[in-house]
């Protein structure tokens, strides 16, 4: 057994993906089952891995297919494969691949494939609705056997190198493509699969990826105006403690789920409001996602952001709607 | 491309073995109407020659054995005729045959890696090649002498996937990867040559960088262990195909006549007549 390398001290944002590349990197370097298969998608830290380890890396060409098909055939080997290619290419060019010789296949031989997919939401501004990805979560949680991970920074993605690693079965990582500030110091509690960054009253934002961003800054916003949102950063989207969610989600009456990705269309906030029937959650829920609908237009991700109403402002005004909502008294219930 | 026949090989009992699958695969049938049989019956000598021909050193009792041969089944929904295959070989017992697609029986309608003996999911076309181009690619990375086979169909290669594995295991001289086609020109609704035309399979293969074989009756074990013996002589340093010519719905006369026999069933008293013929 391996032990992984340490996870290094964040000094100043990464992209994610180089962050997580580096772990792989260093630990190719003591566990010569790593395998990495790229579908002709590069970074500077891949350059390090194919100079490096040219016998345990390999480009498959502009062919998704053929990634994952050739990844579930190294993880029957017993590799533990990381594949790597932009997140809706990944993720929807090869959903069959996936879903045949991963995900079922995982049920019933063992195989650890990572599936990393660079480019949430939004990440890719200005290359349109081909590179923009907005369905990943719901399709990666459709399938029962995939693990599901959505890093809000660099330090979270190079730690959930170890959750996947560890996995016993196959896993989806989703990184953004831009460089998102630090916002943990030190790795969180991946057991624990999120982590509460403000307490508030009333109303918690429940945010992934990106959105967990605007959720602070929306918080703080709020805060000027009298609501004092909580704020939390779901980052294991399969794999967080149940137990611990309901106790840090009790004491609120809203829950407002934030995400980059089509809004009522299974991502986060279908999983949440599962959640919250299977528990019986007494507090409401309010989604914000992207309106669901392709977009074609340019600007900057803060202004695309307003413009499909997920941005800070938009997101201000839809929780302060909601807080007004909430304070309202209820209408008359059947008396006891 | 290189075509070739029985010539020197051992006296083998492969033409009996076959016969003997044949008719088990029938009988199997005759069980459980709801197996796919026309399909079943042109990859007969082709697997007969893989396990009985000396090709894929496997071990029973042990089907993840590491040392093993690999043989993929892509084209699992054809394959009922591994059934008595891998019971005969010990893989499970005969009993097991009597109770395809029933409850509580692991051999289904189309054949999972739950069976002892199957390596990957087979249902969804198109995925074999790929998965064994992994296979193939792990087993030289590690320095490993042992072989991966495929078993595909005609029709199967219509999936776009195939051919991003043909690419990609030419580019990486995967020559311990053999892919065997069951080239019984048929498709679910018609002639393959009707739906989507492969023209020259060997060419096809050829121009993807690949060395071709050809074995005109398929329906010869022992011919296609000639063949399969040459791919395994060869130095040429890349992956190997052999189009193995063969008739869907063989040794049947109402399936081999018709152009949908895709999903068509055999009847118990056809199966029976046949059985006393053979």
């Amino acid at each position: 057994m391996n032990t992984v390398s340490p996870l290094p001290v964040a000094a100043k944002p990464l992209p994610m993906r180089d962050a997580l590349l580096q772990r792989i990197y260093e630990n190719m370097a003591t566990d010569k089952d790593i395998f990495f298969v790229t579908a002709d998608f590069g970074s500077p830290v891949l350059d390090k891995i194919r100079g490096d380890y040219p016998d345990r890396f390999i480009n498959v060409g502009i062919a998704e297919q053929n990634l994952i098909n050739v990844s579930a055939g190294l993880a029957l080997e017993g590799y533990k494969v990381f594949a790597y290619a932009i997140a809706p290419f990944i993720t929807m060019r090869c959903y069959e691949q996936i879903r045949v010789s991963l995900a079922i296949l995982s049920q019933v031989r063992p195989m650890n494939v990572t599936l990393i997919g660079v480019g949430a939401g939004y990440s890719y501004v200005v290359s349109g609705p081909t590179h923009q990805c907005f369905e990943d979560l719901s399709l990666m949680r459709a399938l029962p056997s995939l693990s599901v991970h959505s890093p809000a920074d660099h330090v979270t993605a190079a730690a959930q190198f170890e959750s996947c690693l560890a996995f016993k079965g196959c896993s989806y990582l989703r990184l953004d493509a831009q460089v998102l500030p630090i916002i943990y110091e030190q790795a969180p509690d991946l057991k624990r699969g999120f982590h509460v960054h403000r307490e508030g009253q009333g109303i918690v934002l429940l945010a992934t990826g990106y959105m967990v961003h605007t959720a602070k800054q929306v918080a703080e916003k709020l805060s000027q105006s009298g609501i004092n949102a909580g704020v939390i950063d779901l980052f294991e989207l399969t794999q967080f403690d149940e137990k611990s969610m309901l106790a840090a989600l009790a004491p609120y009456d809203g829950i407002v789920t934030l995400e980059e990705g089509f809004r009522g269309r299974g991502g986060m906030d279908s999983m949440m409001f599962d959640f919250a029937v299977r528990h019986d959650l007494r507090a409401k829920i309010n989604n914000i996602g992207v309106k669901p609908a392709y977009q074609f237009e340019l600007g900057t991700r803060a202004s695309l952001h307003e413009h499909i109403g997920i941005g800070v402002e938009a997101v201000c005004q839809t929780v302060t709607t909601f807080a007004g909502k909430l304070a309202q008294p209820a209408p008359a219930q059947k008396r006891n | 491309m290189t075509t070739m026949t029985a010539k020197n090989l051992p006296a083998t009992n492969l033409d009996e073995k076959a016969k003997w699958v044949w008719e088990e695969t029938l009988k199997v049938h005759k069980r459980s109407p709801e197996t796919r049989i026309a399909s079943s019956l042109s990859p007969i000598e082709i697997f007969v020659a893989l396990y009985y021909g000396g090709f894929l050193k496997q071990d029973p009792k042990n089907p993840r054995w590491p040392d093993r041969d690999r043989c993929i089944i892509s084209k699992g929904h054809g394959s009922l005729c591994m059934y008595p295959i891998l019971a005969d070989l010990g893989f499970y017992g005969m009993d097991e045959l009597e109770n395809v697609g029933r409850a509580g029986s692991f051999l289904g309608g189309i054949p999972d890696p739950v069976i002892p003996g199957y390596e990957t999911m087979n249902g969804s076309l198109g995925h074999g090649c790929g998965v064994a181009s992994g296979m193939a690619l792990a087993l030289k990375r590690r320095g490993k002498p042992q072989a991966v086979y495929v078993v595909t169909g005609d029709g199967e290669l219509h999936e776009g996937a195939n051919w991003e594995a043909f690419m990609f295991a030419a580019q990486q001289k995967l020559d311990n990867l053999v892919v065997i086609v069951d080239n019984n020109k048929r498709c679910m609704l018609g002639n393959t040559d009707d739906v989507i035309a492969h023209g020259s399979l060997p060419a096809k293969f050829a121009a993807f960088g690949w060395e071709t074989f050809e074995v005109i009756d398929g329906h010869n074990a022992n011919d296609i262990c000639a063949t399969l013996e040459a791919c395994r002589q060869s130095q040429s340093g890349k992956p190997k195909v052999v189009i193995a010519h063969t008739r869907k719905g063989n040794g049947v006369a109402a399936l081999e006549a018709a152009p949908l026999c895709h999903v068509m069933g055999v009847d118990a008293q056809t199966i029976d007549k046949l059985l006393v013929k053979a």
